[in-house]
């Protein structure tokens, strides 16, 4: 269903996904899985037809890169977050995107009844929690019925409530033959959804494994997810950066890979430089390749937080 | 490694939407947005109510002939066309691509089945046609007062203004989509479209007077430079297109209309022309070539 063979992306001269060779049969389920960097994303929207590569992508057939527009009618996309027109109702949103689609007589509240959203139909997207706006992603994502979904890290920006309905509720709806290409570093996630899953690193294919069989290599880190207000996000990121971890804005926060032994270590930094932190989730395990610069490392805490609360 | 299979009959039969559907229901998206934004009932308002004061003002004149016979109302009239019309478009051309490329929406936008030149095309034509509500609701409400008050300018007059009007905003807003397409934040976008505007506006006019005089440039170079402003094009055109001759416009305008004569109109259409499409070419050669991320 979906075929792509020997990928390469550049940005500039960095290789943002490598020769990269993948297929997957109808109703496969393939999880991308690796560090922030290793080209998950990327690889997503090349097959999206949203990037130029070189290589070949092949959807249904169909040459990505000829004929991007036939090509994406077999796919529904769900993105980590969903930019939207946030004036739009949720039943005129959904109308749109199915006129986009050439469905002529969706059903704005059979698509919502899918996604457990009935009843939200008259409210305006901005009137939308995080979680519900995902849901509501994934029910334009459904809208007729496409046999590939695709998602990029559709659980990136939920609390831990949001990301457990959502994974059951993906659980539900990708049981029925369909193919799914996903990205994700949360392992719970991975095993809940995929099958098969194909490590990434620095833009290459290291391996696909069995999802059964699938473990992290045993040198790996925790990633914490920091809610900060919008105005402190990159006054955090200098100071974490300057105490030797690699933070990225996230949502609505921020993501710290972090040995698991040195959680608390971000914690006092932010706190010595005088930023609050509205709430943290220790989100997952994460590829070796995101463990913390030796500075954060080194760093010990007398208060190791490992659950949410908020500060 | 799997083998991809075929795709089934039931998927393969299933067309992607036609270039025609996927452009209007983006267009009449952006319509609405646009007519719902504050910027623009902004615009639509000042243009009304400064549309009005000129055309009172110079109601309760005269009302009479001015200059070469050029009615005040008229002038007054098109200075205010080349202030507000341009600005008008340029801003809101500007800021659609880049704010739906900061928040995310261009390219979720693409990672449905539509083409890049579907959704600039939708934009343009949805934000044309926001454009030419706000100048015939402006006009509309000028030829209201005007027939009102007796002034002197015909309904053909406002006729030829909104129509040249609407080619000179379809021209700018080509430009700020353009500007749009190549910058990566809405803010910068506005910024460099808002510039554009203050060149156009002042700057090139003082740089053809200065550029005259030190340059010493015959006055077919002074009209072929004065050309290349689509400001001075919409100027030149409503002046002739209502009045004959190019007199207020002095030597150069004498010498357009004895050296031209009828055939001014389409150097003018093509002056115009050529900034509607050469920016829209640019901004789709960008949009399909460009990460739209």
């Amino acid at each position: 269903m979906i075929t792509i063979t020997n990928l390469i992306k550049r940005f500039g001269r960095t290789p943002a996904v490598d020769d990269v060779s993948l297929s997957l049969d109808q109703g496969d389920a393939v999880a991308l899985w690796g560090s922030n960097g290793a080209g998950k994303t990327t690889l997503i929207r090349c097959v999206l037809g949203l990037l130029r590569y070189r290589g070949a992508i092949r959807v249904g057939g169909i040459d990505v890169r000829r004929n991007g527009k036939a090509a994406r009618m077999l796919i529904g996309y769900v993105p980590q977050e969903l930019g939207f027109y946030d004036e739009l109702r949720v039943d005129s949103a959904i109308c749109y995107f199915a006129r986009l689609k050439g469905i002529a007589n969706a059903s704005p509240a059979a698509s919502l009844q899918g996604v457990g959203l009935e009843g939200n139909g008259g409210k305006r997207v901005r009137e939308l929690s995080g979680g519900m706006k995902q849901r509501l992603a994934l029910a334009i994502a459904l809208l007729g019925d496409p046999p590939i979904l695709v998602l990029d890290e559709v659980t990136a920006s939920l609390d831990a409530l949001g990301r457990h309905e959502f994974v059951g509720l993906l659980r539900q709806l990708t049981g029925s033959g369909r193919t799914l290409l996903f990205a994700s570093h949360r392992l719970e996630e991975v095993r809940s959804l995929a099958r098969r899953v194909a490590v990434l690193e620095r833009g290459r294919l290291l391996r696909i494994d069995d999802c059964a069989c699938f473990a992290p290599d045993a040198q790996h880190a925790a990633v914490l997810h920091l809610h900060l207000s919008a105005d402190e996000r990159m006054p955090a990121i200098r100071a974490l950066a300057a105490g030797g971890f690699s933070p990225t804005l996230n949502g609505t926060g921020i993501l710290v890979p972090v040995a698991s032994e040195h959680k608390a270590a971000p914690f006092r930094i932010l706190a010595d430089a005088q930023i609050v932190v509205d709430n943290f989730e220790v989100d997952a395990v994460e590829h070796s390749s995101a463990t913390p610069a030796p500075g954060g490392g080194r760093r010990k805490s007398s208060t190791p937080p490992d659950s949410e609360v908020a500060q | 490694m799997s083998t991809a299979i075929s795709v089934g009959d039931a998927f393969a039969s299933r067309r992607p939407p036609s270039m025609a559907s996927n452009t209007l229901c983006i267009a009449r998206r952006e319509l609405r947005d646009a007519l719902k934004s504050r910027w623009f009932v902004l615009y639509t308002l000042a243009f009304v109510v400064l549309g009005l004061a000129v055309s009172f003002v110079s109601a309760a004149g005269t009302g009479g002939t001015g200059f070469s016979g050029f009615g005040r109302t008229t002038a007054g009239l098109v200075n205010l066309i080349l202030l507000v019309v341009p600005l008008m478009a340029l801003t809101a051309g500007a800021a659609t691509i880049a704010s739906d490329r900061e928040r995310g929406m261009l390219a979720y936008l693409l990672s449905q089945p539509v083409s890049p030149v579907e959704v600039l095309l939708g934009k343009y034509i949805g934000l044309g046609a926001s454009l030419l509500a706000a100048i015939s609701l402006g006009l509309g409400a000028c030829a209201v007062i005007l027939s009102w008050r007796g002034g002197v300018s015909s309904p053909q007059t406002i006729l030829w203004l909104a129509g040249l009007s609407f080619v000179l905003a379809l021209g700018m807003l080509s430009v700020g989509i353009m500007i749009s397409s190549l910058t990566r934040r809405a803010s910068a976008a506005v910024g460099v479209a808002i510039f554009v505007w203050l060149t156009l506006v002042f700057v090139s006019d003082l740089a053809l007077m200065a550029g005259a005089v030190a340059l010493h440039l015959r006055i077919d170079e002074l009209f072929a430079l004065s050309l290349l402003n689509p400001l001075q094009v919409f100027k030149m055109w409503s002046l002739h297109a209502i009045d004959a001759n190019l007199d207020v416009l002095g030597p150069a305008g004498l010498y357009a209309v004895e050296e031209y004569g009828r055939s001014l109109h389409a150097i003018f259409a093509v002056g115009l022309s050529a900034w509607i499409v050469l920016p829209l070419v640019v901004a789709s050669v960008v949009l399909a070539r460009k990460s739209p991320l």
